[in-house]
């Protein structure tokens, strides 16, 4: 079936590539797996035990709290960067003079790590903002929101927007700066106004943009760790732990390996659900433009 | 007609000017605070600094580690994000090239795989690396970021190699060119614009990850982010000397942004629209 040059092509170009990714990544995937249904306890495993782990991970009612604070942090997290997001999108493509400047500002956490970012608004959360809330008397401020379950939920939400919107808006202005000029005028001509472009030329034109940045911030949503780690530390009480770090606590804090593993199977069949729906529902609206 | 227009644009200024002032205040304020001493930063951390001291920067570059862990982190990117290119390109060539059942499904394996978040590996992954990796870390670190990022790089050529026409190969091969020449010589350099963008999207997550690094290096062999973690956890009351040591590890990459700025965001609104 396979010619023997094209059996050399293969092992000049693909095999030791596809050998590496088999090794890295394939193969722990499989093995995670298959551990979830033994006894595993991180060294050895004896026999089979079916669904145990998995029902222990859901009889554990901190798991069920993690997935709800998770659960709420992706929707409110999805919802807010690409709010914010399009809002910088539109302010940086307006024609000004300084949009650039704008652009390269808005852009800059980015380039910064989860940690280095957490750490920074640690000390703006603990220390900065209680002092103004003091010095001006504004009751809110007067205690670090990290302190709070629900403060600190808004701390990560504030510096997920701060850290990935400027990401998401490189994604939005591809797709507003794409669209034909020679479409703009018509919606000009027939006297459409700045908000009726935008809203039904402008936007319809440009889903392939939602799509991707949809699907960017879904993923990274369940996926963050590095913010969360160094923000809140799950504090207070292990209550603002999201499944990464849930999971990596589960597994190398107090080790549950076997639990730990089910979980993150679980974490990764809801990432894949939830990627899926996303694309498959923002795809429908690709088409029907 | 015109003259709302012009207050448009005016309100649409106003507001990127403040929003740039939110996005860059965080960093306003580590500047500020890196040169105070402790004491002024408790009392008001919103204040200007009196006078300047380098103190803070001279104790953070020591504690940690600052110089060794800048070193680790530039090895472990450049040599990764090299491999990364050199690897992806290969196999994209060779996908892109050939078309059967194994060239297909090995294709939508790779793309398959782009969802799997390292989390829901990351428990076996230890328990089998373990072992392995003690004495070469920095080593291991380069060849596990070659499994994780081959998919998505592999990705990114295969769009680019797909749209060169086979003929150019065909004549190549003709006037005797070796397949490894035909890819390196006429292939490869036609990649550019591709190559650029799967090193900056490269770059940017190796040089910033956490979990992996935290999993797999030990003490002496730290990249920026984990030292900077490190050391903030243990000085976060000397708060003057943490925000230096910040400072310390957000300077590299800004600088290089400031200089590369069209790089940068060409690079990533390129690789996002695949």
């Amino acid at each position: 079936m396979f010619s023997p040059t094209k059996i050399k092509k293969f092992f000049l170009f693909a095999a030791l590539p596809l050998a590496i990714f088999l090794v890295v990544l394939v193969y722990p995937f499989s093995q995670g797996l298959y551990q979830t249904f033994t006894n595993w306890d991180g060294f050895s495993a004896t026999k089979l035990v079916g669904f145990t782990n998995y029902i222990h991970a859901f009889q554990d009612p901190m798991f069920w709290s993690t997935l709800k604070f998770t659960g709420g942090f992706v929707i409110v997290s999805l919802i807010t960067v690409n709010v914010v997001a399009f809002g910088l999108a539109l302010i940086v493509t307006a024609k000004l003079r300084a949009a650039n400047l704008f652009r390269t500002f808005f852009f800059i956490p980015n380039l910064i790590g989860g940690v280095i970012l957490g750490v920074i608004w640690q000390f703006i959360f603990n220390s900065a903002l209680v002092t103004i809330g003091q010095n001006a008397n504004i009751p809110f401020l007067q205690d670090s929101w990290l302190n709070t379950t629900s403060g600190a939920f808004w701390a990560l939400i504030i510096v997920t927007v701060w850290q990935s919107s400027g990401y998401m808006m490189i994604i939005y202005v591809t797709g507003l700066i794409s669209i034909e000029q020679d479409v703009l005028e018509a919606a000009r001509i027939d006297g459409a106004s700045a908000f009726r472009t935008l809203w039904a030329v402008k936007m319809p034109l440009m889903a392939q943009s939602f799509t991707i940045a949809l699907f960017l911030t879904l993923r990274n949503g369940f996926m963050a760790y590095d913010v969360n780690v160094a923000l809140t530390r799950g504090g207070p009480y292990r209550t603002t732990e999201l499944i990464s770090m849930h999971i990596f606590q589960d597994a190398f804090a107090f080790g549950h390996f076997g639990t730990g593993q089910a979980k993150a199977v679980v974490m990764f069949i809801l990432v894949a659900v939830a990627a899926l729906v996303q694309v498959a529902v923002s795809k429908r609206m690709e088409v029907q433009r | 007609m015109k003259f709302t227009r012009g207050l448009g644009k005016t309100l649409v200024f106003t507001l990127g000017a403040v929003l740039s002032l939110a996005y860059v205040m965080p960093f306003f304020l580590v500047i500020v605070n890196s040169v105070k001493p402790n004491l002024e930063i408790i009392t008001d951390p919103l204040a200007m600094p009196v006078k300047f001291s380098w103190d803070n920067f001279n104790q953070a570059l020591k504690k940690m580690n600052y110089f060794t862990a800048l070193t680790n982190s530039f090895i472990v990117t450049v040599c990764a994000v090299s491999l990364l290119v050199v690897f992806s390109s290969m196999l994209a060539y060779f996908l892109a090239r050939n078309h059967n059942k194994f060239t297909k499904t090995t294709f939508l394996i790779l793309v398959a795989s782009m969802i799997v978040p390292f989390q829901a590996l990351m428990i076996p992954f230890m328990s089998i690396f373990a072992g392995y990796v003690k004495g070469h870390n920095i080593a291991m670190l380069i060849f596990f970021y070659q499994g994780f990022g081959i998919a998505l790089s592999t990705f990114l050529y295969h769009g680019f190699i797909s749209n060169i026409p086979t003929e150019l190969d065909e004549a190549a091969a003709i006037d005797g060119a070796s397949d490894f020449t035909i890819f390196w010589r006429i292939i490869f350099p036609m990649l550019k614009p591709v190559t650029a963008t799967v090193t900056i999207i490269n770059a940017l997550w190796i040089w910033n990850d956490f979990l992996l690094p935290r999993l797999v290096l030990t003490r002496d062999t730290q990249t920026l982010p984990l030292s900077t973690y490190l050391f903030y956890g243990q000085y976060a009351t000397e708060y003057g000397q943490a925000m230096a040591g910040l400072l310390l590890a957000v300077g590299p990459i800004i600088v290089l942004y400031v200089f590369l700025q069209r790089q940068f965001i060409s690079g990533i609104s390129s690789g996002a629209v695949k």
